[in-house]
C-alpha cells in the first residue's frame, strides 16, 4: 500500500508541472497587461510600460516563470497588485471558504444522492423510484447559478428567512448557526446537480449488483432485506459510486465558481474572477495551482480509498 | 420497510426544524447609526496615492483630505486642509496656508512637512517610501517641479510651467494627503492600515467581506453624523440589488437602469446627478468614409441618442452636445445644441461625400469603467447607421483587449470604436484626446487622430490661463469647433445613481462621483 501511494505521489509532480505551464501561458497569451488595467483611460503607452516595469512585467516571458516557480517552490507566491496583499494569505483565506461551500455541498450530495439511488433502486419502478427519478432529473436539468439566484429572490427577498448573500453578518456574533443560515441556501444550490448525478449512478450500479448471485443467495439464507440492501448490496456498490463521488468533488469545486458570484461567497471562485478580469497574473497563478494541487491531492485519496475497498484494483 | 421510512421522515423532520430555526434570526435589521454601503467590488488598497478605481475613491473620499475639494454639488474648487492659497504672476508657484491644529487619526500633526512627504514620495524616486507604490495617476501632478515647507503651516509647489488644472487636480483623490508617520510604520502595507485627517477613520478591513470606518469626533469640519460606515463588497449587480431589497444593505450605487423599477415607492429613495462623463464614439478621421467631414456629421445626424438614453439606457443618461459634460458647468458652452435625429439630412451628406454604401468596422466593448450598456447601445448605433445606408459590421471584445486595441489608434483596423470617459478637469479630455500631439503615436488618447490646430491653440492656452473666466471662455469656443468638426458622434452624458432605505437621511450624489458620507444620518 504504502508504495502504491508513493507511485500516485510521484505521478502528481508531472501534472502540477504541466499546470504551472498552461495557466502561466494562458495568462502570457490573453490579450490586455494588468497595467492597462489598472490605468483604465489613463493608460497611455508611456504610462502602461512604466507601471508594468514597476511591476517587474518588462522581462522575458521565460525568464519570469522560471523566477515565479522558483519562488512557489520555496513557498513565496508573490503579491497580488489587485489586492495589494500576499497571494498565499489570500488564496488561503479564500479556500478556506470555498471548501466550507464545497465541502457541506459534497457531503449533502453524497449522503442524499446515495440515499436516494438505493432507495430508488430498492423500490425498482415502485411510486418511490419513480418520484426520486424525476426529482433527479430535474435536478440535473436546472443550472445552478439560475436556481441560486430564484432560491435569493424567493427566500431572501420575499420570504426574508435567509441572508442574501455573503458567508458571515456584517454586525454579531459568528457561531456555527450563523454559518449555516448563510451556507443553507449556497450549499444547496451547489448540491443540487451533483446529488441529481450521484442518486442516478448509485441507482444503477445498486441494480447492477442486486442482480448478483449472492445476494440471491443472501435472502435465500433470510438476511432481512434491510440487511441485504445496506450491508451486502451498498457495499459492493461503492466499488463504482466512489469514483463518481471524487469526480463530483472536482463539480462541486469548479461549480462552486458561480454559485460564489450569485451568493458572493468569499471563496476562491469568486476570487479567480475576479483576479482574471483585473489581470492579477500573480493571483490567478497561485489560486489555480493551489486549487489543483488540492484537487490532484483528493483524486490521489479517491484513489487510494477504492484501492482499499477493493484490492483488485492496485497494480 | 422500517428503516427505510423511518430514515425519509426523519430526514424531512430535521431539514424543516433546521429550516425554520436558521430562518426564525435571518431578520435582524442593520442597526442605527451604522451606515451599510453596498460597493462594487472590494477596494484594491485604501492608499490614494495607489489606487484608480473610482469604487476606492468612495472609501478614500470618507477617509481623507485634500489640501482642496469640491465645493458640494459642483466641481469648483474649495478651502480644505488648506486655508487658502496665492498663485504666482506667471502661474508657475502655489502657495497654500494650512490649517491650524488639524491630527492625523493616528494622532500625529498634519503641517507642512506632511504635505511635503506626500508629494515626494508619489513623485520623487529616490523618497525612501516610493516603493510603498507604485503611484499609477502621479503623473496628474507631472508639472511639479518641487515642493517645499516654507513654515509649519506654509507650503509651496513649483511648476515646471504653467498648468490650470492642478487645482482640480489637488481636489482629486490622487491628491489626499496621508499620515507620514502610518506610512513610515506600515511601508507597503500601509493601503490596508490607513490614516487621514477624514470625518471617519479605519477600523477593520475583512478582505473580501466588508471595510469598516468610525465617525473622528475630532473632525476639523464637524464631526460626522454616522457612528461607522461599512463598505461591503457585491460584485454582482443582480445580487447588490437583492440585498438592497433584502434589507441587508442601506445604500446602494451603480443601480443598473432596469432594476431602478423595483425601487419605487416609499421604502427607498432614488438619487441621480449627471457627473464629469461623456460617451461618444471616435470616428477614424485619418482614412476611411470618416476622413471626410461631412460623413462625420451625417453619423451624428444618423444616430438616435434620445433613444439610446431613453430606451435602452432606461433614463439613465442624458444626450451630449459636445466633448465637454454640462456637469463641469462653469466651463460648458450653453449655446451648443446636440446634433439633432434627422436621417434624411444624413443621407444628403453622405450622398454630397459620395459615401453611399459605405462598409463600416465598428469596436464594441463588453464592459469597462462607465461604458453603460456598451454591447446594446452598440447594437441600437448599428441598426441607425445601417438605416442611412451605412454597411457597419461590429466587433466585440472585452475591455482590457478593447483598451488594448483601442489606445493604439484605430488606424487599418477600424472605422468607429465606442469609448467613454470621467474626469475631474475640463482640460483632461480634450488635452488627451483631441489634439494633434495627443496622437497615439505621440503617447495620446487620440486614437482617431483629429487635427484642427485652431482647437490646438486653444487647449494649449486654455491650459496656462491662470484666471477661470479666461480659461471658460477659451474651452467654450473649443467646444463649438469641435461640434463643428464632429471627430466623435457625442452621445451621452451619465447620470449617476444611487439608490438608500427609507431610513437614511442627508444624502447627496455629487458631480464628481464621489461619495460623501459626513452629513448622513441613518436612523
Amino acid at each position: 500500500m504504502g508504495s502504491y501511494i508513493l507511485k500516485r505521489l510521484v505521478s502528481a509532480i508531472p501534472v502540477l508541472l504541466g499546470i504551472t505551464v498552461i495557466v502561466f501561458a494562458i495568462m502570457a497569451l490573453i490579450p490586455g497587461d494588468p497595467a492597462t488595467a489598472i490605468l483604465g483611460s489613463y493608460a497611455t503607452p508611456e504610462n502602461v510600460e512604466k507601471l508594468n516595469r514597476d511591476l517587474g512585467l518588462d522581462k522575458p516571458a521565460v525568464q519570469r516563470y522560471f523566477i515565479w516557480l522558483f519562488n512557489m517552490m520555496q513557498g513565496d507566491f508573490g503579491r497580488s497588485f489587485s489586492l495589494n496583499r500576499p497571494v498565499l494569505d489570500e488564496v488561503l483565506d479564500r479556500f478556506g471558504a470555498t471548501l466550507v461551500l464545497a465541502g457541506t455541498s459534497f457531503v449533502l450530495c453524497s449522503l442524499i444522492g446515495v440515499a436516494a439511488g438505493v432507495v430508488s433502486a430498492a423500490r425498482q419502478y415502485g411510486f418511490a423510484d419513480k418520484a426520486i427519478t424525476f426529482v433527479v432529473l430535474l435536478g440535473i436539468s436546472i443550472p445552478s447559478f439560475f436556481l441560486g439566484m430564484m432560491m435569493i429572490l424567493i427566500f431572501a427577498v420575499q420570504l426574508r428567512w435567509f441572508p442574501a448573500s455573503g458567508m458571515w453578518p456584517i454586525y454579531g456574533d459568528r457561531n456555527l448557526l450563523v454559518l449555516l443560515d448563510h451556507l443553507l441556501m449556497p450549499a444547496l444550490a451547489l448540491a443540487v446537480v451533483a446529488t441529481g448525478v450521484v442518486a442516478r449512478l448509485s441507482r444503477s450500479a445498486m441494480l447492477e449488483v442486486l442482480r448478483q448471485d449472492y445476494i440471491r443467495t443472501a435472502r435465500a439464507k433470510g438476511v432481512p432485506e434491510r440487511g441485504v440492501i445496506w450491508r451486502h448490496a451498498l457495499r459492493a456498490a461503492m466499488v463504482s459510486i466512489i469514483p463518481v463521488l471524487g469526480i463530483q468533488a472536482g463539480f462541486v469545486l469548479s461549480g462552486a465558481v458561480y454559485i460564489e458570484m450569485v451568493f458572493q461567497w468569499p471563496g476562491v471562485g469568486r476570487m479567480l474572477v475576479d483576479a482574471i478580469l483585473k489581470r492579477d497574473i500573480l493571483l490567478v497563478q497561485g489560486g489555480v495551482v493551489f486549487v489543483a494541487a488540492c484537487y490532484v491531492g483528493f483524486n490521489i485519496v479517491v484513489d487510494v480509498a477504492q484501492s482499499l475497498l477493493d484490492p483488485r484494483i492496485k497494480t | 420497510m422500517g428503516v427505510l421510512s423511518w430514515t425519509r421522515r426523519g430526514v424531512l423532520a430535521a431539514g424543516t426544524a433546521m429550516a425554520l430555526s436558521l430562518g426564525m434570526q435571518a431578520e435582524a435589521q442593520t442597526p442605527p447609526g451604522v451606515l451599510i454601503v453596498g460597493q462594487i467590488a472590494e477596494p484594491k488598497a485604501l492608499d490614494p496615492a495607489a489606487v484608480t478605481a473610482v469604487n476606492d475613491f468612495r472609501i478614500l473620499m470618507n477617509v481623507y483630505d485634500g489640501l482642496v475639494r469640491y465645493k458640494s454639488g459642483t466641481l469648483e474648487v474649495e478651502p480644505a486642509l488648506a486655508t487658502g492659497w496665492e498663485i504666482s504672476e506667471d502661474g508657475t508657484e502655489y502657495t497654500f496656508t494650512l490649517r491650524e491644529g488639524v491630527s492625523f487619526h493616528d494622532g500625529s500633526p498634519f503641517n507642512a512637512e506632511a504635505v511635503v512627504f506626500n508629494f515626494e514620495r508619489m513623485l520623487n524616486e529616490d523618497h525612501p517610501y516610493h516603493n510603498t507604490g507604485p503611484f499609477p495617476l502621479a503623473f496628474f501632478f507631472s508639472a511639479v517641479e518641487s515642493v517645499e515647507a516654507v513654515d509649519d503651516l506654509t507650503v509651496k509647489f513649483t511648476l515646471n510651467a504653467p498648468y490650470a488644472p492642478f487645482l482640480s487636480n489637488l481636489a482629486y483623490p490622487t491628491g489626499l494627503i496621508v499620515s507620514p508617520a502610518a506610512v513610515e510604520q506600515y511601508g507597503a502595507d500601509f493601503g490596508r492600515n490607513p490614516s487621514g485627517t477624514g470625518p471617519f477613520k479605519f477600523a477593520e478591513w475583512r478582505s473580501n467581506e466588508a471595510v469598516v470606518v468610525e465617525a473622528n469626533p475630532e473632525y476639523w469640519d464637524g464631526a460626522p453624523g454616522l457612528q461607522a460606515v461599512v463598505f461591503r463588497p457585491i460584485t454582482d449587480a443582480n445580487t447588490r440589488t437583492a440585498e438592497m431589497l433584502a434589507g441587508g444593505i442601506d445604500m446602494m450605487v451603480e443601480v443598473p437602469p432596469v432594476a431602478l423599477s423595483e425601487f419605487q415607492g416609499d421604502a427607498f429613495q432614488i438619487f441621480e446627478q449627471a457627473g464629469p462623463h461623456v460617451w461618444f464614439l471616435i470616428l477614424n478621421a485619418k482614412e476611411g468614409p470618416f476622413a471626410d467631414k461631412r460623413v462625420r456629421q451625417a453619423a451624428n445626424y444618423a444616430i438616435n441618442k434620445s433613444a439610446l438614453v431613453d430606451d435602452v439606457l432606461e433614463g439613465t443618461a442624458e444626450v451630449a452636445a459636445g466633448p465637454t459634460p454640462p456637469a463641469f458647468a462653469w466651463a460648458y458652452n450653453e449655446e451648443l445644441e446636440p446634433y439633432p435625429y434627422d436621417p434624411e439630412k444624413a443621407k444628403e451628406l453622405i450622398a454630397e461625400a459620395g459615401a453611399e454604401g459605405a462598409e463600416l468596422t465598428f469596436y464594441v466593448t463588453e464592459g469597462g469603467s462607465g461604458m453603460l450598456d456598451p454591447i446594446a447601445m452598440g447594437t441600437a448605433i448599428q441598426a441607425d447607421l445601417n438605416a442611412v445606408g451605412f454597411d457597419t459590421k461590429i466587433e466585440t471584445y472585452e475591455w482590457n483587449t478593447f483598451l488594448g486595441e483601442v489606445n493604439p489608434g484605430l488606424e487599418g483596423k477600424a472605422d468607429m470604436a465606442e469609448m467613454a470617459w470621467m474626469t475631474n478637469d475640463p482640460d483632461t479630455l480634450p488635452f488627451l484626446a483631441l489634439r494633434t500631439d495627443a496622437w497615439p503615436d505621440k503617447g495620446g488618447f487620440n486614437s482617431g487622430y483629429y487635427s484642427n490646430s485652431e482647437v490646438d491653440t486653444l487647449l494649449e492656452e486654455a491650459r496656462v490661463a491662470t484666471d477661470q473666466d479666461k480659461r471658460a471662455e477659451l474651452y467654450k469656443e473649443m467646444q463649438s469647433i469641435v461640434q463643428e468638426d464632429a471627430p466623435w458622434v457625442f452621445v451621452a452624458n451619465w447620470k449617476q445613481n444611487a439608490v438608500t432605505s427609507d431610513r437614511v437621511e442627508g444624502f447627496e450624489l455629487q458631480p464628481s462621483f464621489f461619495l460623501l458620507l459626513d452629513d448622513v444620518v441613518k436612523n
